[in-house]
């Protein structure tokens, strides 16, 4: 997008009063634009979407037959592993942070971040962060192997040399997050054009605050946990270590305390654009926008207490595993609330069929299923079948792929007009959406059938039966690949295109905020006055 | 108040919040081992001692079964068995069982054996006065010993649990030697 931009604002200089961007370079590495930074993230993010996407091909490679195909178990556990660690630290999390960037101050009508020093930092660890986390790979000794959930002892007593350089790398993510999700949350508070009340805040932003909030709440958790790790391994303490009077137990606790917050932190900023996205394209108000807003704090809340769903099979007293089911199964109200508060949305709506809206349609049909398979594993009993096989897999892909990267995908067709000023080939983005549609359900689908089946995950090999619908994942994911390939040429062509802007202020017909105000691109520096409110 | 100075105030605040909650996750330490010990989670009430209450009656109508098993944790070259593979016991009742070690690493070892009992919900009803895994074990090179367990069963039980079974983990515990007498009271070298 870098060449994009920087064209666009030579052709948006005369909306600007002040100084325009650096030139080259040093524009990027010191940019405290918001703009700028927001770009860098989903920049970011989408060069990691690619090598964490390549490396669940390698995967599904491997699975295409049973017997080695590929490549050795030993490699496939560090490709599961990084897989994992890129998709959530590298992909989803960097790409909400980046949209939250970009649209905060234009959605409350700021003229900036709050703390933009402090924001380019927060970018500028990440690079680095996953540059040391990826360098393992081309070590001597393996890459992290544990699983990206890292589990005691498998990453303390019996972890590869390179775990060093992977909580290195954690605590880097980790300080980044923190540092973004300060800024944003102290942005959302004290930078609000006068009269944008807390009733009037669109629910992207709401929901980016309750993410703010839940970051703050847990990613010092998740640096004391690799912390406590990295002090076993080198400090002669024993915190996950039974011998020295510690419990691996309890890294479970430590982890997933961190772990299950974490999950909703990749998923409400998307609820916040799929409200947004659903509002615009049927051209109504948002239905029920109070009980969206409770509905958010209340997963948010809820998600604090319900960690141990995680560790039904540990060997939990029956009245904590009953506790815990029963809590895990109420965050289907609230998302309940908010399911149906889109529907309703659209009920009566003047529906029109782009591309953004395709993709929240898709979310909402299949971000449901994977809540369902959800409710399913809550379920103590239940779950002690499902444990570690692919139905846990088929269910996180199920809301992390169709849930939080769907809702980036539509909150990216939906701004990218407003960002570079172009239309992006209404055509192509269908036929992106189609592809990846087909691709994630071929992909994913049948995975639940495995895992009922009993087909357990993380291992590289599969007993003869499970062949055929082995095939159809690996088919489907291979398409879900190359369709991908179809967003990025999108994407690059919108940023190398020397065209004139051709888009209206407004973009969507029925898109309403602060944002559509501003001329498409908007300029460098914008709402430098305050916007006065409607 | 300018936004400036808004924006600094909030900072900190939430800064402290951070902090709190880094130092939160070091809590939750000594807070696990607490609820655990309390609600006998795990078996973690049962590694320290624990003494009758005045005027327990054993409960002769009922018999529960305890299994004891030893497993090794990963390759200590240890031999280590239960003297008693099962015996019957009613609740209130107090028995001595032993469990031998053989140090067959050819050099000197400290072990520690952690105990686990299950059903869970058995857990925090096995209780015991004096157990070889309340500290760490000394073994010369080449050393035999019995190791003594003193338990009870807590009448309180729920009377669905008939069978319990005490499992042992021998750790290799060297590195982590605590400061005390190599050879603990009741243990019988052999
Ligand atoms: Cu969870």
């Amino acid at each position: 997008m870098t060449e994009a931009i920087i064209h666009t604002h030579a052709a948006a200089d005369h909306f600007d009063a002040h100084h325009g961007p650096e030139k080259g370079f040093k524009r990027w590495l010191f940019t405290t634009n918001h703009k700028d930074i927001g770009t860098l993230y989903l920049l970011f993010s989408l060069v990691m979407l690619f090598i964490g996407g390549l490396m669940a091909l390698v995967i599904r490679a491997e699975l295409f037959e049973p017997g080695k195909v590929l490549i050795d178990p030993e490699f496939f556990n560090q490709m599961t592993t990084m897989h994992g660690l890129i998709m959530v630290f590298g992909v989803i999390m960097p790409a909400m942070a980046g949209l939250a960037n970009w649209m905060i101050p234009l959605m409350i009508g700021a003229p900036d971040m709050a703390l933009p020093r402090l924001n380019n930092w927060s970018f500028w660890l990440l690079p680095f962060a996953f540059c040391l986390l990826m360098s393992t790979l081309i070590m001597s000794g393996p890459a992290p192997d544990f699983g990206w959930t890292f589990y005691a002892p498998l990453s303390t007593t019996y972890g590869p040399k390179s775990t060093d350089f992977f909580i290195f790398s954690v605590h880097m993510m980790g300080a980044s997050s923190i540092m973004a999700a300060l800024n944003i949350v102290v942005t959302i508070f004290n930078m609000r054009a006068p009269g944008m009340t807390w009733g009037k805040l669109p629910l992207f932003v709401w929901s980016w605050l309750v993410t703010g909030f839940l970051l703050l709440a847990v990613m010092p958790v998740l640096a004391g946990c690799v912390t406590m790790m990295l002090m076993d391994r080198h400090f002669h303490t024993s915190f996950f270590n039974a011998a020295g009077g510690g419990d691996p137990l309890l890294f479970q606790h430590v982890f997933w305390f961190f772990g299950h917050p974490e999950v909703y932190i990749l998923i409400l900023p998307g609820f916040g654009i799929i409200s947004e996205v659903v509002s615009t394209f049927s051209r109504k108000r948002l239905f029920g926008y109070k009980f969206m807003v409770a509905a958010t704090v209340l997963i948010a809340f809820i998600g604090l207490i319900v960690w141990m769903h995680h560790m039904f099979t540990t060997g939990a007293p029956i009245t904590a595993q009953l506790y815990f089911m029963y809590a895990t199964m109420l965050v289907a109200i609230p998302t309940g609330i908010k399911i149906f508060n889109w529907l309703a949305t659209l009920f009566k709506g003047s529906i029109t069929f782009e591309t953004p809206m395709l993709f929240a349609l898709g979310f909402l049909v299949m971000f449901t299923i994977g809540g369902f398979s959800g409710v399913m594993l809550s379920l103590v009993p239940a779950d002690y079948q499902y444990r570690d096989s692919y139905f846990v897999v088929a269910h996180f892909h199920y809301v992390l792929v169709s849930g939080s990267l769907f809702a980036i995908f539509a909150a990216i067709y939906y701004w990218l007009p407003k960002w570079t000023g172009r239309m992006y080939s209404e055509r192509l983005g269908q036929i992106h959406f189609w592809l990846s549609v087909i691709g994630m359900n071929l992909a994913f689908l049948p995975m639940h059938f495995l895992g009922l089946a009993g087909m357990p995950r993380r291992i590289p090999d599969y007993p003869l039966q499970f062949t055929d619908f082995n095939q159809l994942c690996t088919i489907g994911a291979f398409i879900f690949g190359m369709a991908q390939l179809v967003f990025l040429y999108i994407i690059l062509k919108e940023c190398v295109s020397h065209t004139k802007p051709d888009v209206s202020n407004q973009v969507w017909e029925g898109a309403k905020g602060l944002e559509w105000t501003l001329p498409s691109p908007p300029p460098y520096h914008t709402f430098e006055t305050a916007p006065i409110v409607p | 108040m300018n936004i400036q100075k808004a924006n600094k105030r909030l900072t900190f605040m939430l800064v402290c919040g951070v902090i709190f909650m880094f130092g939160f996750c070091y809590m939750l330490v000594p807070l696990y081992e607490l609820i655990c010990k309390k609600e006998g989670i795990n078996g973690k009430s049962a590694r320290s001692v624990t003494t009758a209450a005045p005027g327990m009656k054993i409960d002769y109508s009922r018999t529960i079964k305890v299994d004891f098993i030893t497993v090794l944790h990963h390759d200590i070259r240890f031999k280590f068995i239960p003297l008693h593979r099962r015996i019957d016991i009613h609740p209130g009742e107090t028995k001595l069982v032993y469990f031998f070690a053989e140090n067959q690493t050819g050099n000197e070892m400290t072990v520690q054996a952690i105990p686990s009992i299950t059903p869970t919900d058995a857990a925090r009803f096995l209780k015991k006065t004096e157990c070889f895994c309340f500290t760490q074990q000394f073994f010369a090179r080449g050393q035999k010993a019995d190791m003594p367990v003193y338990f009870f069963i807590d009448p309180a039980i729920s009377k669905d649990i008939k069978e319990v079974t005490l499992s042992y983990t021998l750790f290799d515990a060297r590195g982590f030697e605590k400061k005390q007498a190599h050879f603990t009271k009741g243990r019988i070298n052999l």
